[in-house]
């Protein structure tokens, strides 16, 4: 029996470790598949991390560093190497790696810190040909940064997800030339400092309402045509265009990778495709735990650390027993706030709500509602569904409250 | 010289291959492509059919009623998944009705089990089915493969019995020599006293190259898309509708790997080479597999693909011989791969009544070690064999929980995998559903090891389909 096992040794399961040593926890494993710590930090070499949390611009294996030396000195254990395969609702955890093969272990407290993976090209059903030289823009970043080659030459981009603007700009650090980045929706989903820094200081053309319809070339890729999508994002014929091209980089949106979770009859969330949580990041199973981008995509690093010292904390005390709801107060949205995490609370206390908007909107109030009375109201110039937004509610303002929505008044 | 040369490595190819490497004859399968299982072997529905809808009396009836017999056996000696899941034949209206009547009595003259269903036989067999349904026609026996695990399996035992594998081969003359044949590429050449021509699409202009000139072969597209692992047990028989003449229509499947196939559109062309899909062919077929089963996941696609039907000049199985020790296999459009074993033996009996001596090979071994050995062992196997070998317990696959054993076994076993997509065939690396986004830079460095080979010479499917282009600035300083 162990007390804490940590699921993936991203920065998510780094922090969560360390919360839960600080809160006096001892026995503590954290499974790792990959050769090392760190999670998809390691293959994100430009900086842009920790501005938020160490208030300095770090690169993002150097922040994973900041935690893995913090790992090491706390000699907090770590299995590499090790791919976990199952965990059943009893906490009962089966992994597998190289040394010593397939083993079980039962745990007290979970915390599931997974990550996330890419959305691939099969669930866009581009028409046309399959050959090579179409990527995740993830993909081509190991290869540029961990490997050392180069997918290719002549790029165009379809999405413009925060990966696909960071390899814009570094596909075209190393000579390769970034014809478009092509965005379904009339906004782009990534951080608008990417869009300056990553397309706009290259001169790189962002197409939005754009999308690739068709794939040519037999062995690698020799073009895509691109095309304008109407109101109802249906390509408009006569704005087809034919962009030659050896690269197709797919940046099309990133899914926790929750097959783990559901094998353990976590509920789920339809929208963030995460576990539904309470404000201490506890799943529908007490005792297992979930943050980072298992949980929900974080555009920041920062923000994912931040939430997995919740989770860490709260898997401590429920370790030592100091557990149970002490109130149910479900978190609700209007269709323009997508979603919220967490989407409950259970217990009373000063609560950060963090959301998504389903579109850019100007001008508006995040309003928090209990019942029909407004209790918290919040003015925001702009959001749009690239940047995660928070609203944090004390205390004091949850007394007798039956429910709670969040939800968007454009001014 | 070789006592006969296959051309063509499809499932006809190497089960042709099979089928001879049982007796002492010197065998080379000739392929144009990179790998084994590139034409219509690899893109189909992987429907064993049980035989109901063939004309009765031809070749076809004949033929895919003796292979889908002989396919269990066959797949379990050489270890390939196979399943007898039962096909549905589904009708909407007063029309489809008569359509299964008709079903019916060619089953039976067939000699196959058919059994008539109304709306409540349908829905107790298939809760998911569409509300429209009134009816179906039932064949229990009807059963699903992978059509490309059996190629390479196929051709992997004939290997292992002797059978050479010639690859990137592409058959552009046949010289008549004394005693037998030469068959010629670009740049090499082979001497064989027989020929079984299996090239699929392209039979007819092999037969073309010795004179042949009563077959034409023209392509039918059929696109497919395959849905999330999630959505397999949406069915669990194989849903067809009332067939026409243009062939058995859309149909909705879960594989033996446990995914959900639909397709394939049916639309006849004349470029034998564009396996392009379509929009139109998207739309057709979700339209579709939307009528036949309620709440369609289609959400949850992670690939699209095209395969081409050789379909022939006659409507049946062109299986002749032209001349003393030269056999054609054209026209093998669907059943072909449910017939492919029944055909192979056929095609070894023509060759014996032409004079090929068949004596049995002593040493023959007709069991493959199935590429899902480790997949499929128990736990206890499981550690044994990471113990001999830690290959197996690191995981290089994610998705598909793939480790690099296996993949080291797909590369070096027969047919070994030379191309990234030939290592997604033969282990299921890169074909769930991030679709190779993690895993692909690991095979192609396995794959760069093994093969000695540069990092950026590893292609995806052989020619000019590299992965990366050159080093990165960085990449070059190393
Ligand atoms: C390709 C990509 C590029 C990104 N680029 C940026 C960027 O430029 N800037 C930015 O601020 N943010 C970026 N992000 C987001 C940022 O990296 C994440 O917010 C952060 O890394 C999330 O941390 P995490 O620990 O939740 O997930 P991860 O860093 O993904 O860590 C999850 C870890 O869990 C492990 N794991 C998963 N399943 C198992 C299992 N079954 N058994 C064992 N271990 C397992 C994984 O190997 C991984 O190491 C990027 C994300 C991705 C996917
Ligand atoms: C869309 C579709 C759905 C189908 N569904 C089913 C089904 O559900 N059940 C069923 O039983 N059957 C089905 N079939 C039929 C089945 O797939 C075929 O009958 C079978 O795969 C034919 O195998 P083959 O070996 O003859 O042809 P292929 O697999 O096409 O092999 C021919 C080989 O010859 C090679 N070749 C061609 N020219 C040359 C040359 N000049 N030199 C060297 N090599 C050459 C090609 O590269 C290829 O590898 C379907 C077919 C299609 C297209």
């Amino acid at each position: 029996m162990r007390d804490l096992v940590i699921i993936g040794g991203g920065p998510a399961g780094m922090s969560a470790a360390i919360a839960a040593f600080e809160q006096g926890i001892r026995d503590i494993l954290i499974l790792e598949r990959d050769e090392s710590l760190g999670g998809i930090l390691q293959q994100c070499i430009h900086n842009g991390f920790g501005l938020h949390k160490f208030g300095e611009e770090l690169t993002g294996p150097e922040y994973a560093w900041k935690y893995e030396q913090k790992v090491r000195e706390l000699n907090i254990e770590t299995k590499c190497n090790t791919m976990v395969l199952d965990i059943t609702e009893d906490k009962v955890i089966t992994a597998t790696n190289a040394t010593e093969g397939i083993f079980q272990l039962q745990a007290k407290a979970i915390v599931l810190a997974m990550g996330c993976r890419e959305r691939s090209k099969g669930a866009l059903n581009i028409a046309g040909s399959r050959p090579a030289g179409i990527f995740s823009a993830g993909t081509a970043q190991k290869f540029v940064n961990m490997k050392g080659y180069l997918p290719g030459k002549n790029v165009v981009i379809l999405g413009s997800g925060d990966i696909g603007l960071i390899m814009a700009r570094r596909m075209t650090l190393e000579g390769a030339k970034v014809h478009a980045v092509c965005e379904l929706m009339p906004y782009s989903g990534g951080l608008a400092r990417n869009i300056e820094q990553c397309l706009n200081d290259f001169n790189i053309p962002l197409k939005l309402s754009h999308t690739v319809v068709q794939i040519h070339g037999k062995e690698r890729l020799e073009g895509v045509t691109i095309a304008q999508v109407d109101e109802n994002r249906r390509p408009i014929a006569e704005t087809r265009e034919f962009i030659p091209c050896d690269t197709l980089l797919l940046s099309v949106g990133l899914i926790p990778e929750n097959e783990l979770s559901k094998a353990a009859k976590v509920d789920l969330s339809p929208i963030t495709n995460g576990a539904v949580v309470d404000q201490d990041r506890q799943t529908s199973i007490p005792g297992v735990f979930a943050c980072g981008n298992v949980l929900h995509v974080h555009d920041l690093v920062d923000f994912v650390s931040e939430e997995a010292e919740i989770a860490g904390k709260a898997a401590a005390a429920y370790i030592k027993g100091n557990t149970g709801k002490k109130v149910e107060i479900p978190v609700k949205t209007d269709g323009k706030v997508r979603y919220t995490v967490p989407q409950v609370i259970t217990e009373q206390k000063d609560i950060t709500l963090y959301f998504r908007v389903g579109n850019v909107y100007k001008n508006v109030r995040v309003n928090v509602t209990a019942g029909d009375k407004v209790i918290l109201s919040r003015k925001r110039p702009k959001v749009a569904p690239g940047e995660m937004e928070s609203v944090t509610i004390k205390k004091d303002l949850l007394n007798n409250v039956g429910s709670l929505t969040v939800s968007l008044e454009e001014l | 010289m070789f006592d006969v040369a296959i051309i063509g490595a499809g499932v006809v190819g190497a089960m042709v291959a099979r089928e001879l490497a049982k007796y002492q004859l010197k065998i080379i399968v000739l392929e144009k492509e990179n790998d084994v299982a590139m034409g219509a072997s690899r893109a189909n529905s992987g429907i064993v059919h049980a035989g109901y809808d063939a004309t009765p009396g031809s070749l076809k009836a004949r033929l895919n009623v003796e292979g889908a017999a002989m396919m269990e056996d066959v797949c379990k000696a050489l270890g390939v998944k196979y399943k007898r899941n039962g096909s549905l034949v589904i009708g909407f209206d007063e029309e489809d009705r008569k359509g299964i009547e008709k079903l019916l009595e060619k089953g039976k003259a067939n000699g196959v089990e058919v059994e008539f269903l109304d709306q409540a036989g349908v829905r107790a067999l298939e809760p998911n089915i569409g509300k429209n349904v009134t009816c179906a026609l039932y064949a229990p026996t009807g059963g699903i493969v992978c059509p490309y695990d059996l190629t390479i399996a196929a051709l992997g035992n004939a290997m292992d019995n002797g059978a050479e594998l010639k690859r990137n081969f592409a058959v552009c003359s046949i010289e008549k020599i004394p005693g037998g044949y030469e068959i010629c590429s670009e740049n090499s050449r082979v001497q064989t006293r027989c020929v079984v021509n299996c090239a699929g699409l392209y039979s007819d202009t092999i037969a073309k190259m010795i004179g042949d000139h009563s077959i034409s072969v023209h392509p039918r597209k059929g696109e497919y898309i395959l849905l999330d692992k999630e959505c397999g047990g949406v069915v669990r028989n194989t849903i067809f509708r009332t067939p026409t003449k243009m062939g058995k229509g859309i149909l909705v499947s879960p594989t033996v790997d446990g995914n959900l196939l639909l397709g394939p559109t049916s639309v006849d062309k004349e470029d034998k080479e564009d396996k392009d899909t379509t929009a139109e062919g998207f739309a057709e077929i979700l339209g579709k597999a939307k009528e036949y089963v309620e709440n369609l996941p289609a959400g949850k696609a992670i690939t699209s693909f095209c395969g081409l039907r050789a379909a022939g000049n006659t409507g049946d199985f062109i299986i002749t011989s032209p001349e003393q020790g030269f056999v054609n296999a054209a026209g093998i459009e669907s059943p072909g791969l449910s017939a492919s074993p029944a055909i192979a033996r056929y095609i070894a009996g023509m060759l014996r009544e032409q004079g090929l001596d068949l004596a049995e090979n002593p040493n023959y071994v007709a069991t493959r070690v199935s590429s899902h050995h480790f997949r499929d062992a128990s736990l206890e196997e499981k550690n044994a064999m990471i113990k001999a070998n830690p290959a197996y317990g690191r995981i290089i696959c994610r998705c598909e929980g793939v480790t690099e054993g296996e993949i080291l076994d797909a590369i070096r076993r027969n047919p070994g995998a030379t191309d990234l997509d030939g290592v997604k065939r033969r282990t299921r690396a890169q074909m769930g559903r991030c679709q190779g986004g993690f895993c692909m830079p690991y095979v192609t460095e396995l794959l760069a090891k093994e093969l000695g080979i540069a990092y950026e010479d590893v292609t995806k499917c052989g020619g000019k389909s590299v992965i990366n282009v050159e080093k990165t600035k960085g990449g070059m300083a190393q």
